[in-house]
């Protein structure tokens, strides 16, 4: 019961401190617009929004979390309010599963916003809501966990960023939401299949398009085992780096 | 007093090839103020941070409240509390909300820890200032808010790493206050400072570390006797030269001279001297002679015996560190 008590405090700490502050909710808020009005501009015709959701929600989620979970852990580790949290008498496992828990709902609710702003302008019946909303978490959850995989790599915020980047904008190229994986030159696409957002980007345009081109299952599958993969080695670099 | 509360066996903390901590042993005894003392890079938050559990030692083993230290740190944490060197409360966060939050790490339920966040709140003198963000502040006040922190789950043993360094004389004294009180109630505190006066007022016992071995611990009292046995006299001159010293160094072969400034000397023996003699001396090489004082030992001229290190350093270092 103390363990949960301790989850549910850092989790509503974070979400007051950081995810519900008015810049962050705006972020996720211009940011989905800013990608369609960008995919508006480059394809200089009306855009199929529907063609274009998955990609927008899949960005969404991975800047969305990625961004917030670099700067805050990484913050806090600066000011050394994260030094309190490691001394307190709760595991590692549920002390990060908390700091990341609000990422993670951040990440969903980033998701819905370019939904709910196509909602107003087609219709979406056909969409499959239980394995859009499955992918949606699991994008959140991987993207997250990538995030903090980054956030215990460096010591400074900017040092965060710089390094999201190096995974953010490959993966934005190279997960089939711009260019088919299957049109990608034969030298990248193993590339694409090492990158967890294909495999999300793929659930999401399933779901919403009917037109992904692996088997969902393998998707979950896949996303589960990376994003299994990435916590495991945050937490083995947080023992290493920190409890040092 | 009497039951041992922590317990150090030949913890070592290795860096490569750096050792942080060689074969520290020491133990504190519950209800003692216990000063860890040493200069800047001696081992002293290192071996907070293994006792504490934000650092693993490379060998050695811990007891704490008869837990294991080491394999159930967790259950330490539980009793223990930890007020770093630096404030690092949320910034952004009321002081009552940030006791409240710091109470809820440790399980508390809401109407618990927002009634023990209230009553930190009216001891530690910070009522009217508690719904103030953390940043809005002064110094000293942070200071107290992170203290009570420390304390919002009544642990049985404080860890304090320099609790009244860069913070004004007022707001020291009233930590230094609270400090006693704490320990008066029962709170064992294992206190790290560079301020030796502050180790000499506070503390039942002292442990020395230097270049990460800890050389001495001791009650105060214990060590003060060994100094005690010496006599100091501090003489103020109108001014003193090498050859002035050597002279007297011949004239008085059992008296041990050292320089304090330009103006002072320290004379040390180890039995009681008669003045006149001396008086004389400085007569006879025409050196005025302003004041003499005789000189009570202080803990700082223990830890200056025993560790080898001028208090003045210690501070220098400190005070860079901060800057």
């Amino acid at each position: 019961m103390s363990q949960l008590i301790a989850f549910w405090s850092i989790l509503m700490k974070d979400m007051k401190n950081y995810y519900l502050k008015p810049p962050n909710i705006s972020w996720g808020i211009i940011f989905p617009l800013s990608w369609t009005l960008m995919l508006f501009v480059r394809s200089g015709s009306p855009v199929d929004i529907r063609e274009i959701l998955p990609g927008v929600m899949a960005l969404s989620i991975l800047f969305g979390t990625t961004s917030m979970l670099a700067v805050t852990i990484t913050f806090e580790r600066k000011s050394r309010s994260f030094e309190r949290l490691l001394l307190a008498p709760i595991s590692l496992n549920l002390l990060m599963l908390a700091k990341t828990t609000g990422a993670i709902l951040f990440g969903v609710l980033n998701a819905f916003v370019p939904v709910l702003f196509a909602s107003f302008l087609i219709d979406l019946s056909g969409i499959h809501w239980v394995t859009a909303f499955s992918g949606v978490l699991l994008i959140a959850v991987t993207s997250t966990f990538l995030g903090l995989f980054i956030a215990v790599s460096v010591s400074e915020v900017f040092e965060a960023q710089t390094f999201s980047n190096f995974f953010r904008f490959p993966m934005m190229f190279l997960c089939g939401l711009f260019i088919p994986v299957s049109s990608l030159p034969a030298l990248l696409r193993p590339v694409s299949y090492l990158l967890p957002l294909t495999y999300g980007a793929d659930i999401l345009k399933q779901s919403i398009n009917q037109n992904g081109f692996l088997s969902a299952p393998v998707s979950f599958v896949v996303l589960l085992a990376f994003g299994l993969a990435l916590f495991t080695f945050s937490l083995r670099n947080i023992k290493k780096r920190w409890i040092y | 007093m009497g039951e041992t509360i922590i317990e150090a066996m030949g913890l070592c903390k290795r860096f490569g090839d750096f050792t942080a901590v060689r074969d520290a042993s020491f133990t504190v005894e519950a209800g003692e103020i216990f000063g860890f003392l040493g200069p800047n890079g001696a081992g002293k938050t290192t071996t907070i941070n293994m006792l504490t559990g934000l650092a693993k030692p490379t060998a050695g083993a811990i007891l704490i409240a008869g837990e294991d230290g080491i394999r159930h740190i967790k259950k330490v944490q539980q009793r223990i509390g930890i007020v770093p060197d630096e404030s690092n409360l949320y910034e952004d966060m009321s002081g009552f909300d940030n006791l409240v939050f710091c109470a809820s790490l440790y399980g508390m339920e809401k109407a618990q820890r927002e009634a023990r966040a209230r009553q930190l709140l009216a001891q530690f003198g910070l009522a009217e200032t508690g719904k103030r963000p953390f940043k809005a502040f002064s110094k000293g006040m942070k200071r107290k808010l992170t203290i009570a922190a420390g304390i919002i789950h009544a642990p049985r043993i404080l860890f304090l790493d320099e609790p009244t360094t860069g913070i004004d004389v007022e707001s020291a004294r009233q930590i230094r206050k609270l400090i006693q009180d704490l320990n008066g109630q029962g709170t064992t505190i294992f206190l790290t400072t560079h301020y030796i006066e502050e180790a000499e007022r506070l503390c039942h016992r002292v442990g020395f570390i230097v270049d990460g071995s800890v050389i001495r611990v001791d009650a105060i009292g214990s060590l003060m006797q060994d100094e005690d046995q010496a006599y100091r006299l501090d003489f103020t001159l109108e001014s003193h030269q090498p050859a002035l010293l050597e002279a007297m160094s011949q004239a008085f072969p059992n008296i041990q001279v050292s320089v304090l400034d330009p103006q002072r000397i320290r004379l040390l023996s180890p039995t009681r001297v008669e003045l006149a003699p001396f008086i004389q001396f400085f007569e006879d090489a025409h050196v005025p002679v302003y004041e003499v004082k005789l000189v009570h030992p202080s803990l700082e001229d223990v830890f200056v015996r025993i560790t080898g290190i001028e208090i003045a350093r210690l501070k220098k270092e400190k005070e860079g560190q901060r800057k």
